[in-house]
């Protein structure tokens, strides 16, 4: 696994020691830089100076009698005081640390199970589950806002049977967990087969000998698989925290038809969009994305430093 | 990546087959998780089936089909309500998915060959800022982006949706990470030394051998721009050049608010919703060999 990665450096330095020579070092370096312009141009283009210029935005305040004026870090100030940006982070801190181990308990059972078994309906169980990251985020949140619907879903008759009253999973007391699930529905297949393409990266002549010394199916799941593809179990929790953390597109999917359980400053994503978008706002939605940047960039450094493996995810 | 994902399996099958015991628990779980990924996809092939009558009295229930199964008449609602701009929106989905996805992909091939086997100073640092680019929010960069081309009266363009969806730091990373293993220095050093430019190196050495991994990153970004949401939604109010994700919010939006100007929305908005995902089902049942390989990849390092 880390052989892959740990070649290529050797790989790229071998040429120049062999030929040696600082016209050659330098016509490497020229080339190399030729062949990452491209990507050189979008990056500055694309991301540099968007994010540099809301930088700067953020550092105006635009009031309907003053106008546009500087006002230094005011906003940063005015945003961790501001009631729904705390309030947003607040949801959506809560949202991953609920959401986090979910998904993940259920994509690591169901690589590990897919690993252990290999029959014909295991290759169709993974497909299947795998399925949902086809389907647009937009689409997904469509189809479970429909599914918990009163008029379109199954809740009513389900519970029906049973002389029960459904719950509707859209109201402000349930839509927490009927996100989880549209969240977990969407994206828990995708890192389900991250996991599942590293357990099969293993050497099997490890289990052989976790066998011999007497480890049960579950040990040699736990004990031993498990820890060799640690890597990969950090790489999609990152991905999971900086998702969630970002959460947009499915409370805006769903804000129609919940009936106002998604506010417009329900996550700091969809206030800083209704403050650019709905009310112009675009000083201070600039400093509320910038703000939400930071609480990221700590939230994940703090992950990796936790877990210990800062050094090989972003290496 | 083809090495990588198929020469393990052949030893593993062979010594699984010795003890061919499968637990019923294992199978259950399976089972009970194929159902749940599968019940709102399900529910949306049968929901589609339904007219507005089907949809709201219907005799089936959620899950089951009505007695009047009309998927023919959901598909004639789309062709013609509001003059077809549902294939409208289908049509742009597929331009801006294919546009940007070409885009990213022939980006991330030049830059992930540079990365991979040149030696520059910078390199390194540049290959940070390119990972650490994936904390950045949406909003941080949408926002500015659209004030930007706003500026240069781009916004409700296409350009606006196809261009920044150049960037793929995730495209960059994943050819980065297969070139270094797939390519050989040495068949380019001996390139080199037959006399080869190193343009010629990299459209006849590495170029061909780099093909599955090129596919592997077409297909993702494609797959991420058809499902782009919020960009073309910040970027787009002229609604003859929405993708169909945001097509399907403003119908939905309206629909909610009976807003659909004397027609029912409701069973457009789930006939919609299933022919847009049919595609990409489809591309992905079809291509498995690829992004299977790519998103082992991913998991490497």
């Amino acid at each position: 696994m880390t052989a892959v990665h740990s070649s290529a450096p050797a790989e790229v330095r071998r040429p120049v020691a062999r030929r040696g020579g600082g016209a050659t070092r330098r016509r490497q370096a020229v080339t190399g830089w030729v062949f990452i312009s491209p990507f050189i141009v979008v990056f500055a283009v694309f991301l540099v100076a968007p994010l540099g210029y809301a930088f700067y935005l953020s550092l105006f305040t635009n009031g309907l009698a003053t106008g546009t004026q500087f006002s230094g870090l005011a906003n940063y100030v005015q945003a961790f005081q501001d009631p729904s940006f705390l309030r947003g982070i607040g949801f959506v801190a809560l949202f991953t640390l609920v959401l986090v181990p979910v998904q993940m308990a259920v994509s690591v059972a169901a690589a590990l199970v897919l690993d252990a078994v290999t029959n014909r309906f295991a290759r169709f169980a993974r497909l299947m589950i795998f399925l949902p990251y086809a389907v647009p985020a937009v689409i997904g949140a469509l189809m479970w806002g429909f599914l918990y619907s009163p008029t379109f879903g199954p809740l009513e008759s389900i519970f029906g049977l049973f002389g029960l009253q459904a719950p509707f999973l859209l109201s402000p007391g349930n839509i927490f967990g009927g996100l989880i699930n549209v969240v977990t529905w969407q994206w828990a297949g995708y890192y389900m087969i991250i996991v599942y393409a590293a357990l099969q990266g293993l050497d099997p002549a490890v289990y052989e000998a976790a066998r011999i010394d007497g480890a049960g199916p579950w040990q040699l799941a736990l004990r031993v698989k498990l820890p060799m593809v640690a890597n990969s179990l950090v790489l999609i929790l990152v991905f999971a925290v900086i998702g969630t953390l970002q959460f947009f597109t499915e409370p805006q999917v769903l804000r129609p038809i919940a009936n106002g359980s998604v506010t417009t400053d329900f996550t700091p994503n969809i206030y800083a969009y209704n403050l650019a978008f709905g009310f112009a706002q675009f000083n201070y939605a600039s400093a509320i994305s910038f703000a939400l940047g930071i609480v990221i960039f700590i939230a994940v450094y703090l992950f990796l430093f936790l877990t210990r493996k800062r050094g090989s995810v972003f290496a | 990546m083809t090495a990588i994902s198929t020469a393990r399996p052949v030893p593993r099958q062979a010594a699984r087959r010795r003890r061919p015991r499968t637990s019923p628990f294992a199978m259950l779980f399976l089972a009970v998780l194929v159902v749940y990924f599968l019940t709102p996809l399900w529910w949306l092939v049968v929901a589609s089936s339904k007219n507005v009558q089907g949809l709201f009295g219907g005799t089936g229930g959620a899950l089951w089909f009505d007695r009047n199964i009309d998927w023919v008449g959901n598909i004639r609602g789309l062709l013609t309500y509001d003059d077809g701009i549902y294939f409208q929106w289908i049509g742009n989905s597929a331009f801006y998915a294919i546009a940007g996805g070409l885009g990213a992909t022939a980006v991330a091939v030049l830059a992930g060959y540079g990365f991979a086997k040149f030696e520059f100073p910078g390199r390194n640092l540049t290959f940070a800022l390119l990972l650490g680019s994936v904390m950045v929010p949406l909003t941080a960069l949408v926002i500015p982006t659209f004030i930007l081309f706003s500026n240069m009266g781009l916004t409700d363009t296409v350009w606006a949706v196809i261009l920044p969806s150049f960037l793929s730091p995730f495209g960059v990373y994943l050819m980065r990470v297969y070139i270094a293993d797939a390519v050989p220095s040495e068949l380019m050093q001996a390139a080199r030394v037959d006399g080869a430019s190193e343009v010629r190196v990299f459209f006849s050495v590495a170029l061909p051998l780099m093909r599955p991994a090129i596919v592997t990153v077409l297909l993702l970004s494609v797959v991420a721009n058809w499902n782009n949401y919020f960009l073309p939604l910040a970027m787009l109010n002229n609604s003859s050049l929405y993708p169909v994700t945001v097509g399907i919010g403003l119908w939905q939006s309206l629909a909610s608010s009976n807003n659909g100007g004397g027609t029912s929305l409701w069973n457009l908005i789930i006939a919609g919703a299933l022919v847009s995902v049919i595609p990409l089902i489809a591309a992905f049942l079809g291509l498995q060999r690829y992004w299977q390989g790519g998103l082992s990849l991913g998991s490497l390092k």
